[in-house]
């Protein structure tokens, strides 16, 4: 289970080095969740490097409900309101104060935040709006495009988290348990992830039209690998089990021996995955936008936002500071969220590093 | 040893025929038709066909990846669509400030990371090692492009000390050279800096558990020793492969960087060739990347026997 080590040069454990002795140090490396390498997006996942030392939160007395417990981890509980909130926000945008992103009014360009101002459309119409952010160099409303940019923000980490994670199920579900395919699927994953994944990104949405679609494909693609090799090795370890051999025995059909008996063992790290994937995510969109080569500009994302923001940074820094930090909230919050999970659902995960 | 080597040569062989393969099918299986996308919306379908000829595209795609696979193999990448130069030289052009920027970024992550990631392990719980966990949770979340732009504000402008943006030639004198990449180089260490120190306090705290350490105690040598040679020593191997895995991390970010502080560099070349879809130049830039991360790992494999004497192949 040294895999994540070998890095990208063989996923089995056909790995002459790790097999060589370096036992001390593969197994303080010896995650769940294998480590966001190859990736390239920078919300690397090396939270799941970590062997939690401090191991908290999982000494719960028995009988005491997972959703009590999760609620009493910190990490979990920050993490996850922050969360509400934004997707609360980003739902309810509309009613917020806002006004339609993408109006421009030349006249009202770059005001500074808290002013109130007279806006004028380009059709001519005028009403009094408060820019409680300040407005960009097209006079926009900094406010209205942030919490719009929200829902690409959130729609594109829910979307690769979800779509790689389906992915990386079926060939982690197919590698594992067929042999034959085995080879062929683990040595393309292996492919993939030596491809720095926000490059991979990048060379798919230039020949591929910008379009969400595009873009959480082209970010979910180079996730794929660390969701597939997490399955396989779960399948690897749990086929052995007597239970599985029962159930062969049985002549219950692969399928179902999959999904009843093997899947539900990598629930818990599953969703641990997910939630870093989901936050990478997040992250690579706005790098992407904010390149220029995610997300049409007219669009409003938190990267657009930033790009459009970043020739006037020095004299009107608002529109590159406020939706930078919010996205590094908001990514903070989901990172956080990850750990608290781990910390909680994984206690093998926990025992191993204390 | 030699064997080894072997072995893991051969073992970098199918990745690279894979990436080279994934390569070359993303930019073939865009929707439509490649030839037209290449030459633009204005082409006649004369331009059209001749581009379609030219490129081999008029063939099977097997065939096709035979005959670019040999290109690439004698280090023909293509040409650009539209900087009329090939693609090798364009890369040859711009590696400079690429290569300076990831190589400082390197040393100053190394040389910050292991000592603050070995100081953590040693006193875990304290203060140093809880500042050193929070920030590399926060290191994870702050893109680098906003840290880059709040270096730029809070240093370069408010005290004017370094350069705000830009690069100078190595050739043109080690001062100006270092003064343009201190602050893309600290932007662009920051995640790199979360990953590396994270991984060495986990490994250092993993050796310090360990039985030779009490015997290394009891033995009375002084406490740096035992961090030093012992730990430390025992805690390479996992600390030399997420250096080499951060890689890829390192790309990526070279990209925004450079971008940031307006470094003329690889990543100012990837977005341009995007932008203008020089599909050519894309794909090169991707392979090259691709290959030299392979590379750098495979050469951090073959590392693993300088730091570990039990490996033996």
């Amino acid at each position: 289970m040294s895999e994540p080590l070998s890095g990208l040069t063989t996923s089995q454990s056909a790995s002459p080095v790790l097999q060589g002795g370096v036992k001390r140090g593969s197994r303080s490396l010896e995650p769940k969740a294998p480590l966001k390498g190859g990736g390239g997006a920078p919300a690397g996942r090396p939270e799941s490097f970590t062997p939690n030392i401090e191991s908290p939160a999982t000494t719960a007395p028995r009988g005491v409900s997972t959703a009590r417990r999760l609620w009493r981890n910190g990490a979990v509980r920050f993490g996850a309101c922050v969360l509400a909130l934004l997707v609360a926000g980003a739902a309810a945008a509309p009613w917020l104060g806002t006004i339609d992103p993408t109006l421009i009014d030349p006249a009202s360009a770059n005001l500074p935040p808290g002013t109130s101002a007279e806006f004028m459309t380009l059709g001519g119409d005028t009403f009094q709006h408060w820019f409680a952010l300040g407005s960009d160099s097209l006079g926009r409303d900094l406010w209205s495009r942030m919490l719009y940019g929200a829902r690409v923000s959130l729609a594109v980490g829910a979307g690769v988290a979800l779509l790689a994670l389906a992915i990386g199920i079926l060939l982690g579900l197919a590698a594992g348990y067929f042999r034959r395919l085995d080879g062929v699927i683990m040595r393309i994953m292996d492919g993939v992830m030596a491809i720095p994944g926000i490059l991979f990104a990048i060379t798919l949405i230039a020949v591929w039209q910008p379009s969400l679609a595009t873009i959480v494909i082209a970010i979910a693609v180079p996730e794929i690998p660390r969701v597939a090799r997490l399955v396989r090795s779960v399948v690897l370890t749990i086929r052995e089990e007597p239970y599985v051999e029962a159930a062969v025995a049985l002549d219950t059909p692969a399928w179902k021996v999959l999904t009843r008996h093997i899947l539900p063992n990598a629930i818990a790290p599953l969703i641990i995955q997910g939630t870093y994937v989901c936050a990478a995510a997040i992250l690579v969109e706005a790098i992407l936008s904010f390149l220029g080569v995610g997300m049409p500009p007219e669009i409003p994302t938190w990267g657009n936002i930033m790009a459009e923001g970043r020739t006037q940074f020095t004299q009107y820094p608002q529109s590159v500071l406020f939706p930078g930090l919010l996205l590094s909230f908001t990514v903070l919050a989901v990172n956080l969220l990850g750990d608290g999970l781990r910390d909680t659902l994984d206690p093998k995960f926990n025992k191993r590093g204390g | 040893m030699l064997t080894f080597l072997l072995r893991r040569t051969l073992a970098t062989v199918p990745v690279l025929v894979i990436v080279a393969l994934i390569v070359f099918l993303m930019t073939r299986l865009a929707p439509g038709d490649p030839a037209a996308i290449m030459v633009g919306d204005s082409a006649s379908l004369a331009q059209i066909e001749q581009v379609r000829a030219q490129l081999g595209l008029d063939q099977p795609l097997p065939l096709q990846f035979v005959q670019w696979s040999g290109q690439v193999l004698q280090g023909e990448l293509g040409k650009s669509l539209f900087l009329n130069q090939s693609v090798a030289s364009l890369i040859g052009q711009r590696i400079e400030p690429t290569l300076s920027l990831a190589a400082l970024t390197i040393v100053l992550t190394v040389l910050l990371a292991v000592p603050l990631g070995v100081l953590a392990a040693w006193r875990h719980g304290g203060w140093l090692d809880r500042a050193l966990m929070s920030f590399s949770v926060l290191g994870f979340s702050i893109p680098t492009f906003v840290i880059g732009y709040l270096l730029i504000w809070g240093v370069a402008l408010k005290t004017g000390w370094l350069p705000v943006q830009g690069y100078a030639r190595l050739a043109d004198g080690v001062l100006p050279w270092l003064t343009h990449l201190a602050l893309p180089a600290l932007t662009l260490s920051i995640i790199y800096l979360a990953l590396i120190a994270r991984v060495t306090r986990a490994a250092v705290a993993e050796a310090l558990t360990e039985d030779y350490i009490r015997t290394a105690r009891a033995k009375g040598i002084s406490e740096r020793q035992v961090l030093v040679r012992h730990a430390l020593s025992n805690a390479a191997v996992p600390i030399v492969t997420v250096i080499g895995i951060g890689v890829a991390l390192l790309i990526g970010g070279v990209v925004v960087t450079e971008t940031v502080f307006a470094i003329p560099g690889l990543g100012q070349l990837t977005i341009d060739a995007v932008l203008s879809r020089d599909y050519p130049l894309i794909q090169g830039i991707t392979l090259f990347f691709s290959i030299i991360y392979v590379l750098i790992n495979f050469l951090v494999d073959a590392s693993y026997v300088l730091f570990d004497p039990r490996i033996r192949y």
